[in-house]
């Protein structure tokens, strides 16, 4: 593998532009200012209670994701090129889910088999001919994009159901703020603050017809033991909405309400950040404590909207993500500004035959994978966990897609040993209301703390860093 | 609001109002054990302490007999006494992410950080007197900040009504049980019998409400058995008497009320509880039998959490 790409510091060595500032900062900085203050982040990181769980680990109920106080640098420029392919991307997958639960032209093209769709368990035939206000199925997407290169950036996974992490885009500027008010002064860091408001009026955009002038919106949350619980409770707060559970809901006359201390209140749009399998037990999984029986017949009755929609994990698919350029192409005309990392389907023979030749170079994915597991990262892995892969392929080969091992691009990042370049990814945010698609000029960096390691998912020890672009045009 | 945020809320609130009370009964039972017998005769008080705090019937289900070590430990770590006061700050930590965004920053760091802090005692309790005296101390400014908190920086609002319905029904329920298990100390006038003993009685009962300065701030008074069942039940002025637990129950339900535009049966019955306080006196209490009396009045606080249950919270 290649030596990556660092942001700061290019394939060269020569300091690139956007963080020259930031160079000259970490010079006149002694190391140990710098461990002070990512002491002092980790206490208040701690004290507003920013924690996440770790699903099976007992002993670590509640964790902290560690922070990096070093920031990640993208020049204005870089970013209005992102911006516009990833209102390109977003645009097409609402089309795309439109189009899937309707007239289905793209099957009809020949464009993806109708298999992968049809035989796909999170399609949701429920949702078939079914209508959404304003053709909004992917009211807010997380989509994760990874860069090789200073131009090259790649889109490595389009999470269209419930993504999260955006309460750490908003914290980590607000404790870097807070921690290095000089730093910012020195750089045009473009305010990523106006997020909640923005989410609050595409929520309220898309409220059924049959919603009052002044439409309720609620956050369904599956409750405290959830491992994204903090951020549900923040993003309700920041809202101005109420965070409910399924138990605070009822479905009337196909209408939803909730259970106040003055009787029931009409909801007219739900925030979920629950999945579609727990949403309704009468519709999905029956022993789902966590939902609200019958909501799935009042969405049917179009009075309610979900956001983002039923079904629409058919677009974040791992092997319909492979489809995704020409996706584009069939609904825009557009070539895709963002490109796909290369993707074998390893239910195709021949793309199989590939990749079980090549196991030792690749990483192998689960299709319906998330969070880092189940996946193999060939390069790094023992011969025995190969092999190992190599059966589960063959068994289910229809269940895993396979791509290059990427070389990530590094940042700077505060390691025992003073500053190491370590491999990032960034998670932009991108809403979709009534009449617009919108991007808060930020996201979600994660990174790799340790040396060498290309995972950046926090359940598997990866941190977070502040995204600054800079705001170069005023 | 949502029916649970406010049964959160007003949970909380008695949560940590119990951490407190149970830290003070435990602080004002250590002082009253230090002393020689001779002062206070045979009595088990940590058998008192565990009956105040209402959880006399299950502590026997596992020890044999009461001491200080074992009754600590119950009252104030043991993971499987649900009102220890460890349960007491886990319960109320857990209700507060629960209804984070109900809660100001101020109230939410409060418990939080107290949380924080506590845990490091979970793990290894408190060896010495020393460190269990800061621990109880800890406990009752967890409650002071909590509260003060609450009071200068909540909007005035359902949110706080709620709480401060947890606080103050909770309160009256703890205040209430010290008179119901050392009622027989509270003899009237005429029948005065007290010695030493009864004396080191009344003050510890008067510690564990905070109210010994108290007393002799009112009454300007030797202690009289007589007077301090007046100063606990009657006399509104003293935070933690039952009379002005019920005029604040009723006052916040009245809130409630108007801010809803709907009185029910939660309105009537404080206010029908209150009436009885306001129009009682000594006399007729003793006459009735303070036993008997506390003993409705338990029932009666009681009936009330569940009436406010039913109307708002469920």
């Amino acid at each position: 593998m290649a030596v990556a790409f660092d942001e700061m510091n290019g394939s060269d060595g020569d300091l690139r532009p956007a963080y020259q500032e930031l160079s000259r900062w970490l010079k006149e900085t002694p190391p140990d200012a710098l461990e002070y203050r990512r002491q002092e982040a980790e206490l208040l990181f701690r004290r507003i209670g920013i924690t996440f769980a770790v699903y099976g680990d007992s002993e670590a109920q509640e964790r902290l994701i560690p922070f990096d106080v070093i920031p990640r640098i993208i020049s204005g420029k870089e970013w209005s090129l992102l911006e516009k392919g990833l209102k390109q991307r977003v645009r097409a997958i609402n089309m795309f889910l439109r189009d899937i639960y309707h007239a289905r032209d793209i099957l009809r093209a020949d464009i993806i088999p109708e298999d992968l769709i049809f035989q796909n368990p999170v399609f949701r035939p429920e949702m078939n001919g079914q209508d959404v206000p304003h053709d909004v199925y992917v009211h807010i997407a997380g989509i994760d994009i990874i860069r090789t290169e200073p131009e090259n950036f790649f889109v490595l996974e389009d999470n269209a159901r419930t993504p999260s992490g955006v309460s750490y885009m908003l914290e980590n500027r607000e404790i870097m703020m807070r921690l290095f008010p000089d730093l910012f002064a020195r750089h045009r860091v473009a305010p990523v603050e106006k997020y909640p408001d923005e989410l609050l009026s595409a929520l309220r955009s898309v409220a059924p017809i049959s919603a009052s002038a002044e439409p309720t919106v609620a956050l369904l949350t599956p409750g405290v033991y959830n491992s994204a619980y903090y951020e549900h409770s923040f993003l309700a707060d920041k809202l101005g909405v109420e965070l409910v559970e399924g138990r605070d809901l009822i479905v009337k006359n196909d209408e939803v309400f909730m259970r106040t201390t003055e009787g029931l209140k009409r909801v007219d749009v739900i925030y979920r950040r629950l999945d579609d399998d727990f949403l309704d037990p009468l519709s999905f999984r029956p022993d789902s404590v966590l939902g609200v029986p019958g909501l799935m017949s009042a969405y049917a009755a179009g009075n309610i909207t979900l956001a983002n929609a039923v079904g629409t994990g058919i677009a974040d698919d791992k092997a319909v993500y492979s489809y995704m350029p020409e996706i584009v192409k069939f609904y825009l005309g557009e070539e895709p500004i963002l490109k796909n990392v290369p993707t074998w389907r390893c239910r195709e023979p021949a793309d199989l035959a590939y990749v079980l030749d090549h196991l030792g170079e690749l990483v192998v994915k689960e299709v319906h994978g998330s969070g880092g597991y189940g996946m193999l990262i060939g390069p790094a892995a023992t011969k025995a966990t190969i092999e190992a892969f190599r059966d589960k392929l063959k068994r289910e080969p229809e269940g895993f897609i396979a791509q290059p091992t990427l070389a990530l691009s590094t940042c700077p990042t505060c390691t025992e040993s003073g500053l190491a370049p370590r491999h990032v990814d960034l998670r932009p945010f991108v809403l979709t209301g009534r009449d617009r698609v919108n991007i808060i000029p930020g996201g979600l960096t994660r990174v790799a703390l340790k040396a060498g390691s290309l995972v950046v998912n926090s359940s598997q020890g990866g941190g977070t860093k502040d995204t600054w672009i800079l705001d170069e045009l005023s | 609001m949502l029916s649970r945020t406010a049964e959160n809320l007003y949970w909380l609130a008695r949560y940590v109002e119990r951490a407190e009370y149970l830290a003070r009964t435990i602080e004002a039972t250590l002082r009253v054990t230090a002393l020689p017998n001779a002062y206070i005769g045979k009595t088990n008080e940590w058998d008192s302490a565990l009956l105040t705090a209402g959880v006399s019937a299950s502590f026997y289900k596992i020890h044999k007999e009461a001491d200080e070590r074992n009754v600590v430990d119950y009252l104030s770590f043991a993971p499987e006494n649900p009102s220890s006061i460890r349960n007491c700050i886990e319960n109320a930590r857990l209700n507060s992410r629960s209804v984070r965004t109900a809660l100001t920053s101020e109230m939410w760091d409060t418990i939080n950080s107290a949380w924080i802090d506590l845990q490091e005692i979970w793990g290894k309790g408190t060896k010495t007197r020393e460190e269990l005296n800061k621990f109880l101390r800890f406990v009752q400014e967890i409650s002071l900040r909590f509260d003060g908190s609450a009071y200068r920086t909540m909007l005035r609002n359902d949110a706080y009504w709620f709480s401060r319905l947890g606080l103050h029904l909770e309160r009256a329920d703890n205040t209430a049980r010290i008179l119901d298990v050392k009622y027989h100390v509270l003899l009237p006038e005429e029948e005065h019998v007290g010695g030493p003993l009864d004396y080191y009685q009344w003050t510890s009962i008067l510690r564990s409400v905070s109210a010994l300065t108290a007393y002799h701030w009112v009454y300007r008074e030797t202690l009289k058995p007589w007077l301090i069942a007046d100063l606990l039940i009657l006399n509104e002025s003293l935070p933690r008497s039952l009379a002005s637990c019920y005029s604040n129950l009723a006052r916040n339900l009245d809130q409630i009320g108007v801010a809803y535009g709907r009185q029910g049966a939660a309105q009537r019955h404080a206010r029908g509880v209150r009436n009885r306080l306001e129009h009682s006196n000594m006399n007729d209490i003793f006459q009735h039998g303070v036993h008997e009396f506390i003993q409705e009045f338990i029932a009666d606080n009681g009936r009330l959490g569940e009436i406010i249950a039913k109307q708002y919270l469920i």
